[in-house]
């Protein structure tokens, strides 16, 4: 392994992160706490409990989901577009590495940005709610894994595009559809039974669920399913980026 | 001298069936400057990204100090050093930084002694704290240089690296090139510039069409520079050299108009003044004459038409 090449990648990377840092802090900071105004005291108000938890500690764990989730797809598909689009990827495809190197630098970092905006989502969230975390390791180990996997989503979705448009393309019109819909501010079981099976489909579902367990001991599915579906899309991205640095594809002609 | 690059049969087709490589073999000496020539569209680019691993190859090896460059890429591309055409930086990243990271991501420690001695040796140690961004087009390309350099290649690839730079700096350029050879680093250079090629390589090559059509030692190129011809232009066409004028080694026109004599402008005596006066003693009669010089520029544009030189 060079793992000069992979400290030289991740730094990089998160040179970057730490020049806009004031933009990654400010802006998970106000966008949770307007999440907080606009459900926990609007809808909250109407709905006040959710299997025994408040609704505003309720939404946490789908909050921080929705936010490391569409963080860590644009920052891997970012981070690995941009070479792409400066040509300075010559400098990637040219250096003594192979593609596990790449993609435990690029998406090591993603991962890294992603994992600190969670963290900080949830510090502001105690200033609104009360929050109790019951497994803290499932909680580590799910939120970690998340960032990974979808950095590892967003590292492909950067080497699929080829203009910055599809760049927002996966994540705006996949993604946040999927999360928003995937009970992130609500519990399945309150949806009508029809409903109920249908989004039993949603991927998100396992993930948001697996995560508000770790902190309440509540799901909509059970733990192991969550678990099985976090590890079984972090082995198709791997899967699916192995290929690519296989073939070649989007990458060397 | 020991051969550090040597490349066999490289082929580089794309699917839409175009011949980038059609076949190039070439093996280059540990420490000399060779200077690829041909026109835009020749292939000099993919040959380079090719050894460098940007472009797969279809089919044909190619070893880097003994290392294929598939089978043993790391070892291989560890000793390589590229400077790309196109001036490719993170606008935003600062010179020192982007310079480190090449050296890292090659496989070395950090070694700011080293990193130092190369931004000072390019002119770019007082720039070490600026955005790229901030820098001149100039000082841009000094900066790709400074990454190439960062991890210490043995083989340095030079592709257009004075395109659109102005003349000060090419001369720079040259010097840097110069030295770089002393310290023993093999440089393969690509240019449209034939004076730069003159002006720096040991050997000349000329691709076309994906083929490599030429390589010479730059100094027996350069003697078929001296080579100067003259041309004695009769009034009346003759059908044969006369037998007195054989001595001269003359090509008689395909008109039969005309005497040509090839002479070395090197030479002590070019044999002009005799050839003149056994003209004159022959009884032609001349009309005119003149003389023209076969440059390296002529020898270029005759190979990559498909003409002999």
């Amino acid at each position: 392994m060079n793992w000069s090449a992979i400290a030289a990648i991740y730094r990089f990377e998160m040179t970057r992160f730490f020049r806009t840092l004031a933009q990654s802090f400010i802006s998970p900071v106000l966008s949770t706490s307007l999440y907080f105004v606009v459900f926990g005291t609007a809808i909250g108000s109407r709905i006040e409990q959710v299997e025994g938890v408040s609704y505003g500690a309720f939404i946490v764990p789908g909050l921080i989901m929705l936010s490391v989730v569409t963080l860590s797809i644009s920052n891997a598909s970012f981070g690995i577009y941009f070479p792409k689009f400066l040509g300075t990827i010559y400098e990637l495809l040219s250096a003594p590495v192979n593609f596990i190197e790449i993609v435990i630098g690029y998406v090591g970092a993603a991962a890294t940005k992603a994992l600190f905006v969670g963290v900080v989502i949830l510090v502001t969230a105690t200033f609104f709610v009360e929050i109790r975390v019951e497994h803290p390791i499932a909680m580590v180990t799910f939120l970690v894994l998340t960032c990974l996997s979808f950095s590892l989503l967003g590292f492909i979705v950067g080497i699929w595009a080829s203009n910055f448009e599809q760049m927002s393309l996966v994540p705006q019109l996949v993604v946040t559809p999927l999360v928003f819909l995937g009970g992130t501010f609500y519990s399945i079981s309150m949806l009508p039974p029809v409903w109920q099976t249908i989004t039993l489909f949603n991927p998100v579902v396992y993930l948001v669920s697996g995560f508000r367990w770790s902190f309440y001991g509540l799901a909509d599915v059970p733990i192991v399913f969550s678990l099985l579906a976090i590890l079984g899309f972090t082995g198709l991205c791997l899967g699916i980026i192995g290929w690519i640095f296989k073939t070649g594809w989007r990458i060397r002609s | 001298m020991a051969t550090i690059l040597s490349i066999k049969d490289l082929r580089k087709s794309y699917d839409d069936g175009f011949e980038a490589l059609k076949g190039v073999s070439l093996d280059i000496e540990q420490g000399e400057i060779l200077a690829l020539l041909g026109p835009n569209g020749a292939g000099k680019t993919t040959l380079i990204s090719t050894i460098c691993g940007i472009t797969t190859p279809t089919s044909g090896t190619v070893t880097v100090g003994g290392y294929d460059i598939e089978n043993d890429f790391r070892a291989a591309r560890k000793m390589i050093g590229l400077v790309p055409q196109e001036i490719a930086l993170e606008p935003f990243e600062k010179v020192s930084n982007t310079v480190r990271f090449s050296r890292g991501l090659f496989g070395h420690g950090r070694d700011d002694a080293r990193i130092e001695e190369i931004l000072t040796k390019l002119s770019l140690w007082d720039k070490r704290k600026n955005a790229i961004k901030e820098l001149s087009g100039g000082m841009k390309r000094r900066v790709l240089i400074a990454k190439a350099l960062a991890h210490e290649p043995r083989v340095l690839f030079l592709d257009e690296p004075t395109a659109g730079v102005d003349v000060e700096l090419r001369k720079d350029m040259w010097e840097i090139v110069a030295e770089l050879k002393q310290s023993g680093v093999t440089i393969i250079l690509t240019t449209h510039y034939i004076e730069e090629a003159e002006a720096i390589a040991d050997r000349i090559g000329v691709i076309d069409k994906g083929e490599l059509l030429l390589v010479q030692d730059k100094n027996s190129l350069m003697a078929q520079m001296g080579k100067k011809q003259i041309e004695v232009m009769l009034t009346e066409a003759i059908s044969a050299i006369p037998e007195s004028l054989a001595t001269h080694d003359l090509v008689l026109s395909p008109a039969g108009d005309a005497l040509i004599y090839t002479y070395d402008t090197n030479a002590e005596r070019t044999g002009i003044t005799t050839l003149l006066n056994d003209v004159a003693q022959a009884g032609l009669v001349l009309r005119d004459v003149q003389t023209r010089q076969s440059s390296l520029e002529e020898i270029f544009v005759n190979l990559v038409s498909g003409e002999a030189a």
